[in-house]
């Protein structure tokens, strides 16, 4: 036996053991805190007891429906908070945006960077703030996929441009998406795109088109080296425009190879025919047309939002009974994200205890959680927006210290928590990044994590007030398991959870202490004393490993 | 339980079928008993520190084939290097990157190696499946979950990390610094890597609650927090103190903060230093795909390439001068890697795309040193697509150092890789201990053995001279039934039971090495 298969055997033992119902059937089971909770963990970056409660109260059908709604207007854009007195930035005043600024290279060189982390800071806030459904998480998923680096882009309007095409079609059409990711201004750039010419072909965007973005590496998948060069030839000419405030696509039918491009059985020896002039922009249209002609592209997406949202582990029996059937309504439904996303969030599948819990919290998840679950206070953008974007950067590098550093994937296959197999989602923690979390954990529920001047501190009574009896500790502690944990602890943990409010004198004690807060509520001594209390649970139950499980 | 374990337990059978049921029992044996029965199985305190230029290093540009330079004009005339800022070795017809004279300055003192082309069959393009070919040992239509440090550390300390830290291992088995590689890391079951890239680690006190996991995947996930948190707790302390016993001592580092892998390399010289038995380190320099601007057209010495291998020539160099003045430089080996070379031809943008077979270097007191292989061929009229056929499997240079490096033996060492590779002439040998039972010499060594002859068990009398020493046991055929690592020891007796797990009567052998010396001692197992 050599070790691949030793190591299958013991996987499969595990799974026989834990198989639930794997339909996509809609669910039909009860509705309460757990279900709904599950929900929102896996397509928001947070919440609050009382979302809960209205999530709870509105139904599964309801829920989904509102978790999927994302009409809700685009936020204006990131603004220049960077720029001084004596140093102005020369395309935009202070607290106005920059993302229509031409490519100037007379901008003071650390305003470069200074936008990219305005964007980055923005689309925090978004994650933080923002309404709650799945926008973020959705747009998250397709960044991931999507990958592009702004350290390489190095131009953050290309970079607004494309978060912000991502943002707008998270739940539209995948296929419209693609195109429009083949001719982004960043993707051009991070994959030199731009570059790639009928003289000096670049294979870069039409390698990662097919590994990555569409029909992926599945065994099914058997487009071959030669195909990688044609879709190649197929993409020259596509240019990005410098000189136009904002920036621009362009065409440049002199870079394009008018020849024709075969491809291999795969594609079923597809020729596509090479155009001259103005008319070689529309090959593209004839590549993808070509390979979402296949059945890859629908499996290999499901397969990624398969992992994404419920379990890196995909079965054979999940293959036949969850994947299949999502890639065909995704495939028949032309590509609709929209229809895959209901069917699955409402599905059996979904809901079955077996996938709950089982993911572990990305960064942004712990951030994100950390912030919206204890419903942080941020500063007004008005009169001066800096104090905001400052506390959503100091997130933003919170996140980045723990592994996952917003629009800066390490490659071009996103994070590895998302592919790198056998580990998947376990790259997020190891030494190093757990104790960064253990360290904003220890910091904001003590004296307060403190950078760039922001000092970031929990208060827990909101949280406490939002539950349904903060008085009992009893009920106060099993309250707040449902909300920060996904799994059953133990009658004794819950007592060593308790003691950290009662220390040690009973519980009559801590029911004092929380009635002397709410009857006076502006007594600061009152106040400190549940305060302190809170917080001493709150820590010791966040910096345990059920704390990091989503 | 690992194969090569088994085939060790049940090896006997083969010669004494009467023996079958005694054994079977013992085909898998708790985590526990095997870690007592085996321990590890690196018989040295050798460490391997591992640099990856990510992004795929143009290693025409490295180590400049200087037979072939009016082709290269032809093919990458606009990233040609000037042939009079080459440091040369002349006899071999190869001239390092204006940037490495550090390299050459190590060449000349025999302490690098140059392993010219080494790849793999079928190269792929893709940064992040080749990248994990060179981690997993893969072939390059095999997709594998493990990697070969992974594979190697597990082998060697079975069970890992249940039971771990312990007396034997009380530190990381592998460190990650300023680098996250998981897969090389990974084991069939277990991720190996401890990874240290802020002091974070020293600031973490967790009691973690321990309610039973559930037998569910969120239960596997939460068991896994656990183990991790586990270890920032165990380790951190261990690190700590290494740092704190440690000390650097070459003055030449370059200024902190100004190349962060001399930082880091200065950081585990240290570690080296203060006793930490850490057996691998990695790092990583990033930024190595130059598709543009690779270097500064009209000054092709300087460039990004070219402050890219300054950073990595001024780290190296001052980490094997720190190590030699430490005194530890014997058992450090360091190896560069990345996960292709770059295209014969260079690009419109003063640049190279994705290739394939490239340079390796291995530096330390211990390596073979010299140059491996020959000059690439570039061809006269190079197509766009050409790109280095190689002339060494890079699973031959892991192998070289699994059997040179750290003495696995060849069923070992084929085991970790999967299959058979050519062992590289690379590595000096520092494992060859001729063992000769009819002539057991050792100098202030002394060894008893009581009682003999024995039934159950017998305890093994040390008196030591210090140093790092193992415990061996062989049968009558002269194989190792039994080994024992005891670590690095001081000068004293020592006292070790050693018990009869079922073997058959007859004469057999206990060894003791410590440092250099080492003793044999006769024992006979009767009924």
């Amino acid at each position: 036996m050599d070790r691949q298969a030793f190591f299958q055997v013991l996987t499969q033992r595990r799974q026989r053991a834990a198989s639930g119902p794997m339909t996509l059937n809609p669910y039909s089971g009860p509705w309460t805190e757990t279900q709904a909770i599950h929900l929102l963990r896996r397509t928001t970056f947070g919440f609050a007891p009382d979302q809960v409660d209205t999530f709870v109260q509105a139904g599964m059908q309801a829920a989904v429906d509102q978790i999927l709604d994302v009409s809700g207007p685009a936020p204006s854009p990131p603004v220049n908070v960077y720029s001084t007195t004596a140093e102005p930035d020369p395309d935009c005043a202070y607290g106005t945006t920059w993302v229509n600024a031409p490519f100037n290279l007379a901008l003071p060189p650390q305003y470069f960077q200074a936008r990219t982390d305005t964007l980055k800071a923005w689309w925090a806030g978004q994650m933080l703030q923002g309404d709650l459904n799945i926008k973020q998480k959705m747009t998250l998923f397709w960044h991931n996929h999507f990958a592009v680096e702004a350290d390489t882009v190095q131009i953050a309007q290309v970079m607004y441009y494309y978060l912000a095409a991502l943002q707008a079609n998270c739940l539209g059409n995948f296929k419209g998406l693609t195109k429009t990711m083949t001719l982004d201004l960043a993707m051009l750039r991070y994959l030199n795109g731009y570059l790639n010419s009928k003289s000096q072909p670049d294979e870069n965007y039409g390698r990662e088109l097919q590994e990555l973005f569409t029909v992926g590496k599945g065994p099914g998948s058997k487009y071959t080296e030669d195909d990688v060069k044609a879709a190649a030839r197929v993409l020259t000419g596509h240019r990005i425009n410098p000189f136009t405030a904002p920036l621009s696509y362009y065409f440049d039918f002199t870079q394009h190879d008018t020849g024709n491009k075969t491809f291999s059985s795969f594609y079923g020896n597809t020729t596509i025919t090479g155009k001259a002039g103005t008319a070689g922009a529309n090959e593209v249209d004839d590549l993808l047309n070509m390979i979402f002609n296949t059945n890859e592209v629908s499996l290999h997406l499901c397969r990624k939002i398969y992992q994404f949202f419920i379990y890196y582990e995909i079965t054979p029996d999940i293959e036949a009974n969850i994947i299949e059937p999502l890639a065909q309504i995704f495939k028949s439904g032309n590509y609709e994200i929209k229809p895959v996303m209901e069917t699955l969030l409402k599905s059996e599948h979904f809901y079955d205890a077996l996938s709950m819990g089982c993911v572990i919290k990305s960064p942004l998840d712990f951030v994100g959680s950390l912030v919206r679950q204890f419903k942080g206070v941020f500063p007004s953008p008005v009169p001066d927006p800096l104090p905001l974007y400052l506390t959503w950067g100091v997130l933003a590098s919170a996140a980045a210290s723990a592994g996952q550093n917003l629009l800066d994937p390490p490659v071009v296959a996103g994070w590895p928590a998302w592919y790198q197999s056998p580990l998947f989602h376990r790259v997020w923690i190891n030494s190093d990044t757990m104790a960064s979390r253990l360290i904003l954990i220890n910091s904001i529920t003590g004296a307060g994590y403190n950078l760039n001047g922001i000092l970031l501190k929990l208060d827990p009574i909101p949280f406490a007030e939002a539950l349904p009896d903060a008085s009992d500790p009893n009920v106060l502690v099993e309250d707040t398991i449902i909300q920060l944990f996904g799994l059953p602890i133990s009658q004794a943990t819950k007592d060593y959870y308790k003691s950290f409010l009662v220390q040690g004198l009973g519980d009559a004690y801590w029911t004092a202490q929380w009635f002397a807060y709410v009857g006076n509520p502006n007594d600061p001594t009152a106040k400190n004393a549940v305060t302190t209390r809170l917080n001493a649970m709150l820590r010791e139950m966040m910096v345990q490993a059920e704390y990091h499980l989503s | 339980m690992k194969r090569r374990k088994f085939l060790k337990a049940v090896a006997p059978v083969a010669i004494m079928p009467s023996l079958i049921d005694k054994l079977s029992f013992k085909a898998f044996p708790s985590p526990d008993i095997l870690r007592g029965l085996t321990n590890s199985e690196i018989p040295n305190d050798h460490v391997l520190v591992m640099i990856f230029l990510n992004g795929g290093n143009d290693g025409l540009n490295t180590v400049v084939p200087l037979d072939q330079m009016s082709n290269l004009a032809n093919a990458r005339g606009n990233i040609l290097l000037p042939e009079g800022q080459l440091h040369k070795i002349v006899d071999k017809q190869i001239g390092l990157h204006p940037a490495l004279g550090g390299f050459k300055t190590l060449y000349d003192e025999d302490k690098l190696q140059i392993v010219q082309s080494v790849g793999y069959p079928q190269p792929n393009f893709s940064h992040f499946r080749s990248t994990d070919i060179w981690a997993s040992g893969s072939d390059a239509d095999q997709y594998l979950d493990s990697g070969w440090i992974g594979r190697f550390l597990e082998t060697n300390f079975p069970g890992y990390p249940n039971g771990y830290p312990n007396p034997d291992n009380p530190d990381p088995l592998a460190i990650q610094l300023g680098s996250n590689m998981p897969l090389l890391f990974q084991g069939d079951s277990a991720q190996m890597a401890f990874n240290v890239s802020s002091p974070d680690i020293f600031n973490v006190n967790v009691d973690p609650t321990s309610d039973p996991a559930p037998n569910t995947p969120a239960g596997e996930e939460l068991t896994y927090i656990r183990t991790i948190t586990g270890q920032i707790n165990d380790y951190a302390e261990q690190i700590v103190s290494a740092y704190i016993q440690g000390s650097n001592a070459y003055s030449g580092y370059p200024a902190e903060g100004t190349n962060y892998l001399a930082d880091e390399l200065k950081a585990v010289a240290r570690l080296i230093k203060g006793g930490l038995k850490t057996r691998i380190y990695m790092v990583s320099l990033y930024g190595f795909d130059t598709h543009a601007e690779q270097v500064v057209a009209g000054n092709t010495g300087t460039g990004v390439h070219a402050t890219l291998l300054k950073f990595l020539n001024d780290a190296v160099f001052s980490f094997q001068r720190d190590l030699e003045q430490l005194g530890e430089a014997d058992r450090v080996l360091g190896m560069t890697f990345s996960e292709f070379g770059r295209r014969v031809i260079s690009n419109g943008s003063v640049g190279t795309d994705h290739g394939a077979a490239a340079p390796l270097f291995l530096f330390g007191n211990k390596v073979q040193p010299g140059v491996l292989g020959n000059n690439p061929v570039i061809p006269s009229g190079a197509n766009v697509d050409d790109n280095l056929p190689m002339q060494y499997d890079f699973r031959s240079v892991y192998a070289s150092v699994l059997s040179k490096w750290f003495c696995m033996d060849a069923m070992t060492t084929d085991d970790i890789l999967l299959q058979p590779f050519q062992d590289l002439p690379v590595i000096k040998d520092t494992c060859s201990v001729s063992f000769d039972p009819l002539d057991p010499t050792g100098g202030e060594l002394k060894v008893d053995v009581y009682p003999n002859p024995m039934v159950d068990r017998v305890q093994v009398q040390v008196v030591s001279p210090g140093g790092y020493s193992r415990l061996e046991f062989f049968d009558p055929l002269g194989r190792v039934v039994q080994t024992r690592n005891l670590g690095t020891v001081a000068r004293g007796t020592y006292t070790y039971d050693l018990y009869n797990e079922g073997y058959s009567p007859g004469s057999y052998y206990v060894r003791v090495q410590c440092g250099s010396h080492q003793q044999v001692k006769l024992i006979q197992i009767v009924r």
